[in-house]
């Protein structure tokens, strides 16, 4: 089976996060599901998590998250060199999800050549486009987690480009 | 910037959805898929769905997961429904493996809903008043049969040219198939036809049914088994996608060797190397077109060690020295295994002289194919191959001494073994006799470019795109069919009886009437007159069968787009036109041969051909048997059961020779260079190996995919991989538009840097609407009409920077990271 890749979990980091996604991915539960159904708002709410600050990160050097909620893993990187949908002071902040979009193995990150990599089916994408699959059995490229930096420098996650791996909703 | 769907919730299917087996039609591994189909108003819930899932709960890898491209919402029984085509778990084919191609069935249906596929045809188009306009099924098969029974009538059978699909899966299936060839073989006896793409009505392997060894004799679950799997010329991770995965991992999992011949470095030889580690792997760059050679030192190695199988060999192999002499339609002779080593010996150093490759490297495979364990135990091998020696330099002999291995090895018929192509479309070929049509089979394409023929049926055929020579095909064929439009276009106006005339007039001038159909608008069709709209499978009943002879019913669920139609009531509406169009031409003896096609169904179609041969198999009995349908041939009816046939040969004895003895024969198969005519010359006077080759992306389903943003985002023009030394030498980036020419044309693609390409060597892919390789493709044949597409040489030079959509797209290599 797959095994993530945790080169640069920071397990202290990691917990905060946790906790702050549960409590998002249970707010966006009960909207869901009431006992007499609310319309249904024409696109997800989604949760404004907080990943980490720009002050955590290193060039090249993932950081492990959860976005929306705890059970949909990703990465928070940091390029060195602007790229389209990136963001922060350089442009250069992107995150993905590393559930692949074709089986949902988890992808490793290949920093020789910042790609993703499914070990399970050798898909690989390119963290530096936009998550776009190199080669691979995906049908779609990777979700890519909308970005926001306030002026602190903390970077929130407050949406998704495309549907992760293993669920019928961003949100459940 | 990537391509971003923007979707992020879809409908869940409701517990009550319908369910139909679906296989997919792409291409030859033919995966199992369910499809779900329910009404446009209902869903199910987290908890409460088709699935049986709660998809409230993350599912971890290798579980069910519907992405966007496996949903839709198509019209079935004329009403909307949501469509959901998942890939099926219980399947034996793909367990539960969704291809990129397959998995976007759903998403490759035409609907007016999501907006999907809107160039698919929908209605008749006629030619006229200088443009084609929609038209009735009646008003255009009419003018078809009208002007089709003018010039058999009047001229011949001969004088009708028919391109026309042999195969399964979509464009193709037994009825499909047999409705073609009920019409052109039967109700005609058409000689002048060609197939989808090689320009004649011919096998691709000749020499492995001469030798008395059907192509297709496996099982997949041979490779699970094997000792050794001997690939080559073929790409299987991108073109047999769920094939490798699900069977030669496994395979290489257990602890088999893997060889690969083939003049590029793969995705498939990479992913071997993961699997297997580089010590079990072992990839034989050969020059290209050397693979006989290489095939005929390994053989003789085997021989001289004693390493072949003489048990096996003695009983079911030809004893009697030459059985078949070569002769003007026999490209080399047949006959024992003593016979043909006195043609085929090769000593390893000859070998690796005319390969390039080590003599050590050539032992080394010949040990893996057939060196027996060390307690004696003989070895299996199972032997894969595909276009490139298909496509490549003298199929016959060369394909001849690759079975020649196999025989003599033991390797077929048994368990983990077996000497068989990959394959491209799944199969589903049931026609009357082609016996008129002779051997070798007329080369069509130089007919038409020579003037041959008044009017020309086409079926899901795109030759603009995927034959050889394409250059001088195209501009011939557009310059007769002009002068029969510019024929129509001054009739406007006048009577049917009129028209009729004025196209006869204009195709014996030197014009030719042209009847397409397809289920797009093609490159070819710009050059036809009329235009009928086809269906696909899934939008009709279909039966293929995959590259293991695994016969399955895919079933409808969705109504085919607009008016169009399955091919085989097309072919049944023009044979009924063509009977009154010679009644009206006063021909009853020749109007009664186009009776027998009142089809009112697919199924119809089916019972008239593949049942009659086959009585045991019904679309009920299919059905019954689901994703895992029953291997052909099918030998009973047991339980409720169709009862098949795992492997072929499995008694020793070989038929496919049709020869009483069936014994299977050996090729005496003789190096003789590139042999084709132009090939020798070509080679040494260009720059370039031009190799043809093929991406997962859009493998079998690129004319759907150039209207698809996913797959455009990815590859907006075909790519040319390229050594980056060459590039610099002739001053090109990543992205940059370049052009290849040789003395056929001209084509073009977009540079794409690829630290594994040799120097002096480009890989450019087959069949792009945004550019023809078979542009540069020299009208050299083999003996038999075999096209050599592989062996291509031509120049490059830089056309443009790269146009904006090259630049947003990733330049990395395709090879896994880990």
């Amino acid at each position: 089976m797959s095994k993530k890749c945790n080169r640069l979990v920071d397990v202290g980091r990691r917990q905060f996060l946790r906790g702050g996604a549960v409590a998002a991915a249970a707010a966006a539960t009960a909207t869901t599901a009431p006992a007499r159904a609310a319309p249904a708002n024409a696109q997800l709410d989604y949760p404004s998590n907080k990943l980490a600050n720009i002050a955590d990160l290193a060039v090249n050097e993932p950081l492990d998250i959860e976005y929306p909620d705890g059970d949909s893993p990703g990465i928070l990187l940091k390029l060195g060199e602007a790229v389209e949908g990136g963001v922060g002071p350089d442009g250069d902040i992107v995150a993905y999800s590393v559930l692949c979009p074709h089986k949902g193995w988890f992808l490793n990150y290949n920093a020789d050549d910042r790609t993703l990599n499914c070990p399970g089916h050798f898909s690989r994408f390119d963290a530096e486009v936009g998550g776009q699959q190199i080669w691979g059995h995906a049908t779609q490229n990777l979700p890519q987690f909308t970005l926001r930096v306030d002026d602190n420098g903390d970077i929130f996650a407050e949406g998704c480009s495309d549907l992760i791996f293993g669920r019928p909703s961003n949100v459940l | 910037m990537a391509y971003k769907r923007q979707i992020d919730r879809l409908p869940i299917p409701p517990a009550n959805a319908k369910v139909h087996n679906v296989t997919c039609h792409y291409c030859i591994v033919g995966c199992g898929y369910k499809a779900y189909t329910w009404p446009r108003n209902q869903q199910g819930t987290l908890k409460n769905n088709a699935f049986g899932m709660d998809l409230g709960e993350q599912q971890g890898a290798d579980g069910t997961w519907m992405a966007p491209s496996m949903y839709n919402m198509v019209k079935q029984n004329g009403k909307d429904v949501h469509l959901a085509v998942v890939p099926d778990h219980g399947c034996v084919v793909n367990a539960g493996l969704a291809s990129i191609r397959g998995a976007r069935m759903a998403e490759n249906r035409p609907s007016r809903v999501t907006g999907t596929q809107q160039q698919r045809l929908s209605d008749p188009q006629v030619w006229r008043n200088g443009v084609w306009q929609p038209s009735t099924w009646n008003d255009a098969l009419d003018l078809v049969a009208r002007v089709t029974a003018r010039i058999v009538n009047d001229y011949g059978e001969d004088e009708l040219v028919v391109s026309m699909f042999d195969h399964g899966g979509s464009a193709g299936g037994y009825e499909n198939t047999w409705a073609t060839g009920k019409l052109y073989f039967d109700s005609m006896k058409v000689k002048n036809c060609r197939i989808h793409n090689r320009p004649a009505y011919n096998s691709e392997v000749h020499s492995s049914r001469d030798m008395g060894v059907g192509e297709l004799n496996y099982s997949y679950s041979d490779y699970a088994v094997t000792d050794t799997i001997f690939m080559v010329g073929a790409n299987s991770l991108e073109t047999q996608t769920n094939l490798f995965l699900n069977h030669m991992v496994p395979g290489l999992q257990n602890g088999a060797k893997f060889i690969m011949v083939d003049p590029r470095r793969t995705v498939t030889v990479n992913a071997a190397e993961e699997v297997a580690g580089k010590d079990n792997v072992l990839h034989l760059a050969i020059k290209p077109g050397t693979d006989m050679a290489l095939f005929n030192a390994i053989l003789t190695h085997v021989v001289d060690q004693g390493w072949t199988d003489d048990e096996f060999v003695a009983a079911s192999t030809f004893q009697g020295g030459e059985a078949v002499a070569g002769g003007s339609s026999q490209p080399a002779g047949l006959g024992s295994l003593d016979y043909a080593m006195q043609t085929c010996r090769t000593s390893l150093e000859e070998a690796a002289e005319i390969c390039g490759v080590s003599a050590g490297d050539i032992r080394t495979a010949a040990q893996w194919v057939a060196k027996p364990h060390d307690d004696g135990a003989r070895r299996k091998c199972v032997t894969a191959y595909e276009k490139g020696i298909i496509w490549g330099n003298d199929n016959y002999r060369t394909i001849g001494a690759l079975v020649n291995i196999s025989l003599a090895t033991g390797n077929i018929g048994r368990e983990g073994g077996g000497c068989c192509r990959l394959g491209g479309h799944q199969e589903g070929y049931y026609r009357p006799s082609d016996a008129h049509v002779g051997r070798p089979a007329e080369y069509v394409d130089q007919l038409l470019i020579n003037g041959g023929g008044k009017v020309y049926h086409i079926w899901a055929c795109d030759h603009y795109k995927t034959t050889l020579n394409a250059s001088q095909f195209k501009r011939v064929l557009k310059k007769r069919s002009d002068m029969v439009k510019e024929a129509m276009d001054a009739a406007a106006g006048g009577s049917r009886e009129e028209l009729v005339d004025a196209i006869v007039g204009a195709v014996n001038a030197g014009g030719i009437f042209v009847v397409d159909v397809d289920i797009i608008h093609t490159q070819i069709g710009q050059n036809a007159h009329v235009i009928l709209p086809a269906c696909e499978s899934n939008e009709m009943n279909l039966t293929s069968m995959n590259g293991e002879r695994r016969m399955r019913l895919s079933e409808r669920y969705m109504d085919p787009f607009g008016n169009s139609k399955p091919d085989c009531l097309i072919a049944a509406g023009m044979a009924q036109h063509m009977e009154t169009a010679l009644r009206n031409l006063g021909n009853d003896a020749y109007a009664e041969q186009f009776k027998g096609y009142d089809w009112q169904s697919e199924e119809d179609a089916f019972m008239d051909g593949y049942n009659a041969g086959n009585p045991e198999v019904t679309y009920d009995r299919l059905r019954a048997m689901g994703n895992d349908g029953v291997q052909e041939p099918v030998v009973g009816f047991e339980d409720g059961h169709l009862v098949g046939t795992p492997r072929l040969y499995a008694d020793g004895s070989f038929d496919r020779h049709g020869r009483d003895d069936k014994r299977a024969l050996f090729c005496a198969a003789e190096w003789r260079g590139y042999a084709a005519p132009g090939k020798a010359r070509e080679a040494a006077n260009h720059d370039f190996f031009v190799n043809n080759v093929r991406a997962n992306i859009f493998w079998q389903n690129q004319f759907l995919d150039q209207d698809s943003d996913f797959v455009q985002d990815r590859f907006p023009y075909p790519f040319i991989e390229m050594n980056a030394e060459d590039m610099a030498e002739l001053a090109i980036s990543a992205g940059d538009l370049i052009e290849i020419t040789n003395e056929n044309g001209a084509t073009q693609g977009m540079a794409y840097p690829t630290d594994t390409a040799k120097r002096g060597q480009v890989a450019m892919v087959f069949g792009s609407p945004a550019g023809s390789q078979g542009n540069v493709v020299n009208p050299g044949v083999s003996e038999l009409i075999l096209p050599e597409y592989k062996l291509t040489f031509g120049n490059v030079r830089k056309l443009a920077d790269a146009p904006p959509q090259a630049q947003a797209v990733t330049f990395k290599s395709k090879e896994y990271k880990a």
